[in-house]
């Protein structure tokens, strides 16, 4: 499997060479070389917010095709959260289970369901005072890769748990197994995605050896097809669904509404989250215990995947996770028996990501600070992109970094055109 | 520039009530260890340290400086201020005594740990202060855990 994999890419065709993903990228992990953006692979965590910001939609998230259920017997679909934000809230949601169904799966399992089991989960965690506080919510793949690469020393405080995605394939696909006598490779599992870190995170799982989902179909990219369907959809099966509280996952703050946290912070955007993650770093925040991150706006409706503006998304969430609906309530023996089956935990250790660092060798990282001091002093401090990095200190790293040139910086550049004619000729 | 000795030197100027930018010395050390690779768990140490010795040129005194030595072994950290000094040093040095006054408690600041945070986050800590002329704080962290 490539270590690299990222659902976030480039299309090259498109690319216009602008500087506005490259300006946005929270880990300055894009640059524009020869009027096309690279994205740098170690550095990328995913996000989508180059997705988001491209006028030419020139970025974009590899999901998988609907072709891919050919290559199963039996498919399953794991309805997502956020999808529930995509139609108005008088929608008659059986009717767009039934239309996903119709696109050629067996079986449907609500993503909402397993966010009821992490909630239980999470209460249960936040009754023991052992873990380092605040407890950091696990739900965002691109949160955790950004604590991985900016906070590593915030590692331990992640709640070790798998994400509702997971935990649904992982409940669904045994289900099935057991039900339809069916082998592993027999049953395919695939999430109805508005998220690309959740793609990268089925190649690349954090936490785990190997995901139990075997791809990820966009939101956007099946919507139409589903919106048809479910006009001609009968409702006469009533599908099984999360409680209101488990919908409300979708929208930033929804976890600590639903898990009942009374000291919790929660914060959309991921310029945002940095920012109170510093605070954290700095000992700031020991007091609060509960602290979900979530790198779009909204929350998981914000995905860059989804079709639906997000606040107007986020609003329906709101309405459905204040229903006083009849959930069925998770038993504890229930939650009990998939501790036991290992279908809830992390079993691998999370890393940091040492990709800031300049050199492995501590003096000549040193000296190389040093140039990048003397270099910066030099470049105009305008930011402004041009050159293909995000700043100028970005392309003094680069220099030093022998991606970059001085004259890639066209002050620099047109002050060396002038420089012997400075007198204006005399 | 002192490099001959293979150090990184870096000297931050902190204002009197200038919350704006009180944290700036600090996230820009961090990301120069980050840079170096310097395992997290010290870098963390470093930053709170700075962090702290910021806030407190900041509310306390008229203002300071803050100058950073980063050698390949150790950290050396010395906040220096103009006054008024501390009368005190030992009852400073308690957790939970304070001497910010109500508007800046209300801040969310002043709790009274900003000292015994740089000591507990220092390897090593001195602190010197003259009623009238100014407090200067000694901090160095050693960097012997050897970066992954």
């Amino acid at each position: 499997m490539n270590k690299y994999f990222h659902s976030v890419v480039l299309d090259e065709e498109k690319c216009n060479g602008c500087t506005n993903c490259l300006k946005r990228c929270p880990i300055e992990a894009i640059r524009v070389k020869n009027k096309k953006a690279i994205i740098i692979e170690e550095r990328c965590i995913d996000c989508g917010e180059c997705i988001r910001v491209c006028p030419y939609h020139a970025q974009k998230s590899i999901t998988s095709s609907i072709e891919m259920l050919k290559d199963f017997e039996f498919n399953i679909a794991i309805f997502p959260m956020s999808l529930y934000g995509q139609f108005s809230v008088d929608t008659n949601m059986d009717k767009v289970f039934q239309a996903i169904m119709d696109l050629g799966f067996d079986y449907i399992y609500d993503e909402a369901r397993a966010a009821d089991i992490v909630t239980e989960v999470l209460k249960n965690m936040l009754k023991e005072d052992k873990l380092p506080r605040p407890i950091i919510s696990s739900l965002c793949p691109a949160i955790l890769r950004l604590i991985q690469v900016r906070f590593p020393s915030l590692i331990d405080n992640i709640a070790r748990v798998e994400s509702p995605m997971e935990i649904a394939a992982r409940v669904a696909k045994n289900e099935i197994m057991k039900r339809n006598n069916l082998s592993s490779d027999k049953v395919g599992v695939f999430f109805i995605t508005q998220c690309p870190a959740k793609v990268t995170s089925i190649v690349n799982p954090i936490g785990i050896k190997e995901s139990y989902l075997d791809g990820a179909i966009s939101i956007e990219s099946i919507y139409g097809d589903i919106v048809k369907k479910a006009n001609q959809a009968k409702d006469d099966v009533k599908f099984s669904k999360g409680s209101p509280e488990g919908i409300g996952w979708a929208r930033v703050g929804g976890q600590s509404y639903a898990i009942g946290v009374d000291n919790y912070l929660a914060v959309d955007g991921i310029e945002n989250v940095i920012k109170v993650l510093e605070e954290i770093e700095l000992g700031k925040l020991n007091n609060v215990d509960f602290f979900e991150g979530l790198a779009c706006i909204g929350g998981c409706v914000g995905g860059p995947l989804n079709v639906e503006n997000p606040f107007i998304a986020k609003s329906r969430i709101r309405k459905l996770s204040q229903n006083k609906g009849s959930s069925e309530k998770i038993s504890k023996e229930y939650i009990d028996d998939l501790y036991n089956e290992g279908s809830i935990w992390w079993t691998e250790k999370i890393y940091p990501k040492s990709i800031m660092t300049l050199d492995s060798n501590i003096r000549k990282a040193m000296e190389k600070i040093e140039r990048i001091k003397e270099i910066a002093k030099i470049l105009p401090g305008l930011d402004c992109g041009s050159c293909g990095s995000p700043t100028c200190n970005a392309l003094a790293e680069d220099i030093v970094q022998g991606h970059g040139k001085i004259y890639d910086c066209i002050f620099k550049l047109r002050e060396n055109f002038y420089k012997d004619f400075s007198d204006g000729g005399k | 520039m002192t490099n001959k000795s293979n150090a990184i030197n870096l000297e931050f100027n902190v204002m009197k009530d200038d919350f704006s930018r009180a944290g700036e010395a600090s996230s820009k050390i961090k990301k120069i260890l980050t840079q170096l690779g310097i395992v997290s768990s010290v870098t963390r140490r470093v930053a709170i340290a700075t962090y702290e010795a910021e806030m407190n040129i900041a509310i306390h005194s008229l203002g300071g400086k803050i100058e950073v030595t980063i050698n390949p072994n150790e950290i050396i950290i010395i906040a220096v201020d103009n006054g008024p000094g501390i009368e005190d040093v030992k009852l400073a040095m308690q957790e939970g005594y304070s001497t910010a006054t109500n508007k800046i408690r209300e801040l969310g600041f002043g709790a009274g740990m900003g000292l015994p945070n740089m000591k507990k986050c220092s390897d090593e800590f001195d602190i010197v202060s003259k009623k009238g002329k100014g407090t200067k704080v000694f901090m160095r962290i050693s960097l012997d855990s050897k970066p992954v």
